[in-house]
């Protein structure tokens, strides 16, 4: 079998609303490139998952979705984000008004070293946000299932919270400020097995209303919680590029691409 | 099996196995008994090398105890013979003089008046320029500024006082007609600009602590870079920027040079900054100077201000240093 060229990969276009169209995006650090010309399409309301070897530029790719690559020095983009006709990454718009749209949440939980409440609030603050901070507080901390835990606590450090608890309270904290879509890099990997089964009942519930971006390196992970997933790999280049894109149940019992069956059957990675 | 496939393998690897394991009790073996040439020079080796570092510390902890025994024993004398009531409320200075008064406070208050101006240059400053080295200024021009500013530090203090008494007082004048040659204006002023890298480096070094998670938390939440700094990392960084402060202020009440050429030697009790008056640090050095016979009061008028000065000192940088490991625990 030859190895597939750009003309062959398998990457399907979902049908239904589209959340996210990412056309030919190239990621560089410094003078090094870390993805290559990555086009796919991010349904509405759905769990897609990205998935692949250390090294691949998964994470780089979900950093590129909210323009979180304009903070690193070094870091340069190419290629476009559409988002309802907006491109992303046209010069007129503006990263934070991007960001304020697409919340994140990172692979370890980074409360602020302030209380719970503040944590929360922080979104609201920033965004000059006008109504009742209480109530959109507990409204997220709700969201996050973590109201009934914290709820008598709120006024005291987030660091004190167990990791499970500090990666709800970064998750409730994204949805304070009412994104449409959570972009969550490898949001389990510091957690314990109970925690990380919260979260992902968290995640199905919260993919009613929102749009969810999940990079993983855990195969059970991406097969148990996402609608859809990417394969990414980097070839000898070392550059990540995608390799097949499919429904999750295609992808997990008939990968098309002879690399993605390598992967997801342990042969490599 | 393994040994029908690849006997001779298997044979082999069994015995470099044996071998190792027997290598490994005689080391331990060895170890054990401790009798070898090759573990006793080790041993001497870092016994040498434990006792000289030992001492090395131990020089410089019997150098402070020195300076407390004597700073102490001679402010001891000091207050036999002077009340430590006038010492803390009279109002005149007066050691040298055929009257004697034995009053601090207008010594005191010329330290703390020229710390204080210092402070006012040095805090805002030295807190923008962190935040410009740490957050705003691209990498590479932030580590070409940082050691321009830290040559500031390496100016010799006594070209500082000359720059205040021969370069800014005589430029102040023109705009303040009524400021006097020796003033605690311009001593402060250059005194803040001496002890700005000092603020400016050890702020920067508290923000560059805050973890970059944090920072990229906030911009995911849609924070502006001015929100970033203003709401996470200057709150996150606050202790560790409070004890460059601190150790800051401590610096400058400690200063000698700048304050002996530029504010002068009458110690005089007054809050107006245009005025001459003496430090601290410049009464002690006007009396080490002189020919005051050892024993005699007024030679021991000048440990008692020293210890005064340590007293103060010692206090800020504890504070200091208390606020510096409160931060650290934070985050580590």
């Amino acid at each position: 079998m030859t190895a597939p060229t750009t003309e062959h990969r398998h990457i399907v276009v979902p049908p239904g609303s589209v959340a996210l169209r990412i056309e030919n995006l190239s990621v560089w650090y410094a003078a090094y490139q870390a993805i290559r010309d990555i086009s796919m399409v991010i349904p509405e309301r759905s769990i897609t998952a990205i998935i692949g070897p250390s090294g691949c530029g998964k994470s780089t790719l979900l950093r590129a979705l909210n323009r979180l690559h304009d903070t690193t020095p070094g870091a340069r983009v190419e290629g476009h984000v559409w988002r309802n006709g907006v491109d992303l990454y046209a010069p007129t718009t503006d990263p934070v008004w991007v960001r304020r749209h697409i919340g994140m949440i990172f692979q370890r939980p980074n409360p602020f070293p302030k209380s719970i409440f503040e944590n929360v609030a922080f979104g609201l603050r920033v965004n000059g946000y006008r109504g009742t901070v209480v109530e959109r507080v507990e409204q997220a901390l709700r969201a996050a299932a973590l109201w009934d835990e914290v709820k008598d606590k709120l006024h005291t450090s987030a660091l004190a919270l167990s990791g499970g608890q500090q990666q709800r309270l970064c998750i409730a904290r994204a949805l304070a400020v009412k994104p449409e879509i959570l972009l969550m890099d490898e949001p389990c990997s510091a957690l314990d097995p109970v925690a990380t089964m919260r979260i992902e009942d968290l995640m199905r519930e919260l993919a009613k209303s929102y749009t969810i971006v999940i990079v993983t390196h855990n195969m059970q992970q991406a097969s148990r919680v996402s609608d859809y997933t990417a394969f990414m790999l980097a070839g000898e280049d070392r550059i990540g590029e995608l390799i097949e894109y499919a429904p999750t149940r295609e992808i997990f019992l008939r990968p098309r691409d002879r690399r993605t069956e390598d992967y997801i059957t342990g042969r490599i990675g | 099996m393994a040994m029908d496939s690849a006997p001779e393998a298997a044979y082999t690897s069994t015995t470099a196995h044996l071998a190792a394991v027997a290598e490994r009790q005689e080391r331990i073996r060895r170890t054990l008994e401790g009798g070898l040439a090759q573990d006793r020079r080790r041993r001497v080796r870092e016994g040498v090398i434990t006792s000289s570092l030992f001492l090395a510390a131990a020089i410089s902890v019997l150098t402070t105890a020195g300076i407390i025994y004597t700073l102490g024993i001679e402010t001891f004398h000091f207050f036999q013979r002077v009340s430590i009531v006038d010492f803390l409320t009279d109002t005149q200075w007066t050691p040298l003089f055929t009257e004697k008064h034995f009053g601090i406070a207008p010594l005191a208050v010329a330290t703390l008046l020229v710390s204080s101006i210092a402070m006012l240059v040095s805090l805002p400053l030295g807190l923008l320029a962190a935040i410009g080295l740490a957050e705003y200024l691209p990498l590479r021009l932030a580590r070409v500024i940082k050691p321009i500013l830290e040559i500031l530090a390496g100016v010799p203090t006594v070209v500082y006082g000359y720059f205040a008494l021969l370069f800014v007082t005589p430029l102040l004048q023109r705009f303040i007609p009524n400021l006097q040659v020796f003033n605690a204006l311009s001593a402060g002023l250059v005194m803040g600009i001496m002890i700005l890298p000092l603020v400016a480096s050890l702020s920067q070094d508290a923000m560059l602590a805050v973890p970059q998670s944090l920072r990229e938390a906030a911009y995911a939440l849609g924070a502006t870079k001015l929100e970033v700094v203003w709401r996470v990392i200057l709150p996150a960084s606050l202790s560790g920027i409070v004890a460059s402060f601190i150790l800051a202020v401590s610096r400058a009440v400690g200063e000698t040079m700048i304050v002996v050429i530029a504010m002068g030697n009458t110690p005089r009790l007054s809050f107006n900054p245009l005025e001459q008056m003496q430090a601290m640090t410049a009464y002690i050095v006007q009396v080490s100077l002189g020919d005051t016979p050892h024993g005699t009061l007024e030679y021991q008028t000048i440990f008692a201000v020293g210890a005064t000065l340590f007293l103060i000192t010692m206090v800020l940088n504890l504070l200091s240093f208390r606020l510096l490991r409160r931060f650290r625990e934070i985050y580590q």
